[in-house]
């Protein structure tokens, strides 16, 4: 490749990472760091074990516990009570034991979710090449790093080898020009953005989301917007690094200090996109144009404005479109027609790896202010670490929630995903802040909607799905 | 990893689009420090009723496609997380390859580590393959991937594409991780030269 040649930012980071290229072209990519948690590293240990293998970069390589585990203090008290959680747990820390392996411990503050720690404890830098085995590493993208999710196969590949396999994406950029309405969120770009897009839109691509109103987002929405690039179907998403990311980083524990960080600065500030880069799919959006949204189906390329309805399946535009609403209908236990903000909600929950972060706290925190959860809704904040927590407890937040009758929990996955003891049960419909709205993604036979922290509150507030802008 | 060479078995159809990896494995079934015996929890929400029964509509819940060894559905299949336990899930049933249009790429890639053989092909093919697979016992599919070749039950073969690289390792049931570790020198330099370059990231 011509050193003239305009470059994409991932095409930048890709190449600043290039082991070797094999003959048939497949790219030897260096792996930065490696974040590991409980859920998708026991196997790859295993692998490791069998075949006599350490793990080759320690100091690149952090360990976290966050799917399985509790959010209620039991966690500190005494043993998990699931034995199964417990021995995926036991199972992690004998692991980091055997293999030297650093490790973040249950009972320590900085716990918590793995996409919210690395960042927070600058694990997690511009430039860098970050997997984990878990999707959402696309989230780290948000620093201007290239993060994608791998299977437990990769893990052990990364743990052996400290590098991967890759075949380059296609570059997309995804650019939202504009200003944002007041009401609208990062999440609400993002939803909209994969409403455009497709589930499967950015399969094969690494999406880069620019323009105005993506550079006017603080990092914690920048990370929300990430984190969903895998619900557009690509592995990866990115932004630029400039002075917010800075800013960000600077006086982390494991970010650079001093000389060494002007120097870090000095490369980062060459990774943005040049003039004239080829992106092979462009998309745009006007943020003007985007109102809160709230996903009604169980695919979350299903988002709607709040001041939509339910889809007719009978206007599908052919009979698989027809079958597959058909399906989402009954499943969601909805009416075509129906107003999105009649819908009533059983459970609210405001957390996960998408809006966890203390900004995502306050926001939802300002809207609960002085106001009571609706009678019969259980309610609930996750913060995304320890440290988040703590956050918000000095700024009094997790008063303001427990008095309007919400539940203040511990630090973790919670109620995304359905393998801890938060779950919905069957039928329940929750309004949720987290990325998935699969069928049973939550509990079996659960009903998700996903949409924004201020919204998330909203409905807590009113009981049913609200137009945030309507709060007062 | 087993290696793949040939497959001539049952296929069941899956008419669906975004088949995701919460379908093909709910997450609660992964608490397991194994990559066995998944295979029981494979769509266990669509297989399953509520108290445990089987659902007997669901395919897999019916002869002949308790034995199914290949998957025939709609696009973007896989999608979401990037649990290898989806595939490990389909392998302890049974499943050695699907066939759909397109595939989520995680999916796609730990399907490759685990002697799955994911198979794109236009959507009208699939169509195809779909009303083949619904004649159920009568009608076996066959995969030569030496060949490169799908056989549907009326003699015709479909040619597919794959990756070089991926077709090498699971013709002969190969682990990349000890073909990468031999390009340990490759590597060394590699960090001896970003150290020097970047030393923040080795501080």
């Amino acid at each position: 490749m011509s050193a003239t040649k305009p470059r994409t930012l991932y095409d930048k980071i890709f190449d600043a990472h290039l082991v070797e290229t094999l003959p048939d072209g497949t790219a030897l990519l260096y792996i930065d760091r490696h974040l590991v948690h409980e859920v998708t590293s026991p196997q790859a240990f295993e692998g490791l074990r069998m075949a006599g293998r350490p793990v080759r970069r320690r100091e690149g390589t952090m360990a976290v516990i966050d799917h399985n585990i509790a959010t209620d203090e039991s966690r500190y008290t005494g043993r998990i009570e699931d034995p199964e959680s417990r021995l995926q747990v036991e199972t992690l820390e004998k692991n980091v034991a055997e293999f030297d392996v650093p490790y973040i411990p249950l009972t320590d503050a900085r716990q918590g979710i793995v996409h919210v720690v690395g960042p927070e404890q600058g694990l997690s830098l511009p430039g860098m090449t970050i997997v984990c085995g878990d999707s959402h590493t696309s989230t780290h993208g948000a620093m201007g790093a290239l993060a994608f999710g791998i299977g437990t196969s990769e893990v052990e590949h990364v743990l052996a080898t400290q590098t991967l396999l890759q075949k380059r994406a296609k570059n997309m950029r995804v650019t939202v020009d504009g200003v944002l309405p007041k009401g609208c969120t990062a999440k609400d770009i993002v939803l909209a953005i994969i409403g455009k897009i497709g589930t499967a839109g950015g399969t094969g691509h690494v999406i880069e989301f620019a323009g105005s109103a993506i550079r006017a987002l603080d990092m914690a929405g920048r990370f929300t917007v990430c984190n969903m690039s895998i619900e557009g179907g690509a592995r990866a998403g990115m932004i630029a690094p400039d002075e917010t990311t800075f800013e960000y980083v600077k006086g982390r524990p494991f970010a650079p200090q001093g000389e060494a960080l002007e120097r870090a600065i000095a490369w980062w500030k060459s990774l943005p996109s040049d003039e004239g880069a080829h992106f092979d799919t462009e998309v745009v959006l006007d943020a003007a144009e985007i109102v809160p949204m709230v996903s009604w189906g169980t695919s979350p390329e299903d988002v709607l404005p709040i001041t939509a309805v339910v889809p007719d399946p009978a206007s599908a535009k052919d009979e698989a479109r027809r079958d597959q609403l058909q399906r989402m209908v009954e499943y969601m236990g909805l009416t075509p027609g129906q107003k999105l903000s009649d819908l009533k909600v059983d459970v609210v929950f405001i957390g996960s790896c998408t809006n966890s972060r203390i900004e995502d706290i306050r926001a939802a925190a300002d809207i609960v202010r002085g106001k009571a959860v609706a009678p019969g809704v259980r309610a609930m904040v996750v913060p995304g670490s320890g440290l988040v927590k703590k956050a918000a407890e000095a700024e009094g937040l997790d008063a303001v929630f427990k008095n309007a009758g919400f539940e203040w929990r511990e630090a973790g996955c919670s109620m995304c995903l359905g393998m801890n003891p938060d779950k919905l049960t069957p039928g329940q419909r929750c309004a949720s802040t987290s990325n998935r709205n699969f069928e049973g993604r939550q509990g079996p036979g659960g009903r998700t909607h996903l949409l924004s922290p201020a919204m998330a509150a909203a409905a807590a507030i009113t009981g049913h799905l609200t137009d945030v802008r309507e709060m007062a | 990893m087993d290696a793949f060479t040939t497959l001539t078995g049952i296929a069941a159809p899956l008419p669906m689009a975004n088949v995701d990896t919460d379908k093909i494995i709910p997450a609660r079934f992964l608490k397991t420090i194994q990559r066995t015996g998944l295979g029981k929890a494979a769509f266990a929400n669509l297989r399953y009723n509520e108290d445990g029964s089987e659902n007997p509509d669901f395919v897999l819940n019916k002869e002949p496609y308790r034995k199914a060894e290949i998957l025939i559905a709609h696009e973007n299949f896989g999608c979401g997380s990037s649990r290898e336990h989806a595939p490990w899930a389909l392998l302890d049933f049974g499943i050695r390859c699907v066939i759909a249009p397109d595939f989520a790429d995680i999916f796609h890639n730990n399907s490759f580590k685990n002697g799955i053989l994911p198979i794109k092909l236009p959507r009208e093919i699939c169509d195809q393959l779909m009303e083949d697979a619904r004649m159920g016992e009568n009608a076996r599919i066959s995969i030569d991937l030496e060949r490169q070749v799908v056989v549907r039950p009326n003699g015709d073969e479909i040619p597919f594409e794959i990756d070089p690289l991926r077709r090498h390792l699971l013709l002969n049931g190969l682990d990349d991780i000890g073909q990468t570790m031999q390009r340990g020198t490759a590597i060394d330099s590699f960090e001896a030269r970003q150290q020097a370059a970047q030393p923040w990231l080795y501080g």
